[in-house]
């Protein structure tokens, strides 16, 4: 069949299970540093964006990110590829194989890598809200977010025209120019700005900055950070969309950039608060990560270093601005994601090395200013859209269920009020009766008879 | 009978243990607790922000023993478990109404 590549189709393939793996991965990240009361709720924020924004991807969100474009560059035609029509019939076997292709690979390929991208986006934007959400607030802010603010800016960043086909993409990708390989723009600033916006209309935590609030499984954070950078590679080199030396370029950079990240952080922390910490190193991966997320395509390794150590010492720094501003993003969506994100949207606009597969020159490369502006106007406008459009969203959920748990189930932990579940049994008390013994009126599960209290002893 | 209750550092609890065996204790019992003294807590410091701990992890051992060995018991205790350094714990002893066997229903001093 003309024009598939069996190389790429495989990457990309592989790639999507990467980034879909990076939001578990982030569920850990974050339920590590919350308490051991909230820890599973946390999580469930980001495993049930799997659920939730997976379905609104193939109802609807892939074709308003990626149709044809309506107008002026903002959102794709929701009703093109409704469901997915159009985007899978035609032959799968025989001598007459054809079916429907997004370059060189099968179209249904790359809805799902674009589907885990969406999915991360909503579950970022948790970590805001740690501790005091109802969940189905949560979820129906999350729909609402998908639909009306990632959607269309998935398509201003994403969504390149087509000259061939004559589909018209996003107004940031084409009209603007600006460079964002795989979403600094659309993921992390989208998402940071949309969690400052959701706290501010939340509220701060009971207790809050007063009282400790100390991650309670240091260990959990670090493995997330782990799987977040293993998950990462298919978010940045897998935005090539093919098995080539683009995917390679964004490969070396994803590794320097946030190796640099780590070290910048540590050596603030060191600096300023006498130790180096494992949740700095954690944070300072991820900040990293982020930070050379629209960046990887277009600065070279050398720029990437830079960049990294820039993100990790400014992020390291920026998530102190809570304190001083008074808002609770429980665990620095803003300092990291926010900031991380506009470090490496803007300063492409400074790094940008004609010699790399963007090929474009920055200011430090002769370039002038051209590109800066393009990456500031950017960035500016994607801050600008997610914060009004979220604030918006937060009142309009607060009005219809409010969003915030009882303070009683907020101070007794929302693991038990909002899923009936606690995340960790090291009683035994519980285990052989106690607090854990079946309801009298449920009906008795014949694996958990209970065992008779004079067991032990008859032995 | 006296019940000697310490407060001490975990990593001395091995030497206690030793200590009481030495003079024929025969049983005790431990529980992992939380508080402070003079000594206070420590600050830990998550991405920058600081926190104090006030309570720091210590060691309870509780021992019954006849009035005879109680002496020796508070001795081996605070012997065993001094580093000098600020923290080290307390002992104190109360008095003991009755004690008695569960097995057997022995009471009194050979119940301990």
């Amino acid at each position: 069949m003309d024009g598939l590549d069996t190389g790429d189709t495989a990457w990309m393939l592989a790639s999507t299970a990467l980034v879909l793996l990076m939001t578990p991965g982030l569920a850990f990240f974050y339920g590590g540093m919350v308490r051991s009361k909230s820890v599973l709720n946390m999580m469930m924020m980001s495993l049930s964006a799997m659920g939730l924004v997976g379905i609104l991807w193939a109802l609807y969100g892939y074709s308003m990110a990626f149709g044809n474009d309506v107008g002026a560059g903002l959102v794709g035609n929701p009703f093109e590829a409704w469901g997915l029509k159009g985007l899978f019939v035609g032959s799968y076997t025989g001598d007459a194989i054809s079916y429907p292709l997004s370059g060189t690979i099968p179209a249904l390929v790359f809805v799902s890598f674009q589907a885990t991208f969406a999915i991360i986006t909503v579950a970022l934007v948790s970590g805001a809200v740690a501790d005091r959400m109802k969940f189905g607030a949560w979820l129906l802010f999350a729909g609402i977010w998908a639909t009306i603010v990632y959607f269309p800016v998935a398509h201003w960043v994403f969504a390149f025209s087509n000259e061939s086909s004559g589909v018209v993409g996003g107004w940031i990708a084409n009209n603007l120019a600006a460079i964002d390989f795989a979403g600094g723009t659309a993921v992390h600033i989208n998402a940071g700005s949309a969690a400052l916006a959701l706290v501010l209309v939340l509220g701060k935590r009971r207790g809050w900055p007063r009282e400790s609030m100390r991650p309670h499984n240091l260990p959990f954070v670090m493995l997330g950070a782990g799987l977040l950078w293993f998950g990462w590679f298919g978010f940045n080199a897998g935005s090539a969309l093919g098995a080539n030396g683009i995917a390679g370029f964004a490969m070396i950079n994803t590794v320097v950039a946030t190796c640099a990240a780590m070290l910048g952080w540590l050596i603030t922390e060191k600096v300023r608060d006498g130790k180096p910490t494992s949740l700095g190193a954690a944070s300072g991966i991820v900040a990293g990560l982020v930070a050379i997320t629209p960046s990887c395509s277009s600065i070279s390794p050398m720029g990437a270093i830079l960049l990294g150590l820039i993100a990790g010492v400014v992020c390291a720094l920026a998530v102190g601005l809570k304190f001083r501003f008074g808002f609770d993003d429980s665990l620095d969506v803003v300092g990291v994601h926010l900031v991380g994100g506009i470090i490496g949207t803007v300063l492409i606009g400074f790094l940008a090395d004609p010699g790399s597969p963007a090929g474009v020159a920055g200011l430090f490369y002769g370039g002038g200013v051209d590109q800066l502006w393009r990456q500031v106007v950017g960035a500016v406008a994607v801050l600008l859209y997610s914060f009004t459009i979220s604030y918006v969203i937060a009142l309009v959920v607060k009005a219809i269920m409010g969003l915030r748990v009882d303070a009683e189930d907020e101070v007794t932990g929302i693991d038990e009020a909002e899923h009936a579940e606690s995340a960790y049994d090291f009683s035994t008390l519980r285990s052989i009766g106690g607090s854990g013994t079946p309801r009298p009126d449920a009906a008795p599960p014949a694996a958990a008879a209970p065992i008779p209290a004079h067991a032990s002893k008859e032995s | 009978m006296k019940l000697v209750t310490a407060i001490v550092k975990p990593f001395v609890l091995e030497d206690v243990k030793g200590a009481l065996e030495q003079i024929g204790v025969l049983g005790m019992t431990v529980s992992e607790v939380q508080g402070y003294g003079r000594q206070k807590g420590h600050t830990e410091v998550y991405r920058g922000a600081e926190y104090s701990v006030d309570f720091v992890p210590k060691v309870r051992v509780e021992v019954v023993a006849d009035d005879t060995l109680a002496d020796k018991v508070v001795d081996a205790i605070v012997e065993s478990a001094r580093t000098g350094k600020i923290g080290d714990g307390k002992v104190w002893v109360t008095p003991v109404d009755s004690v008695i066997r569960v097995r057997t229903g022995e009471r009194g001093s050979d119940a301990v």
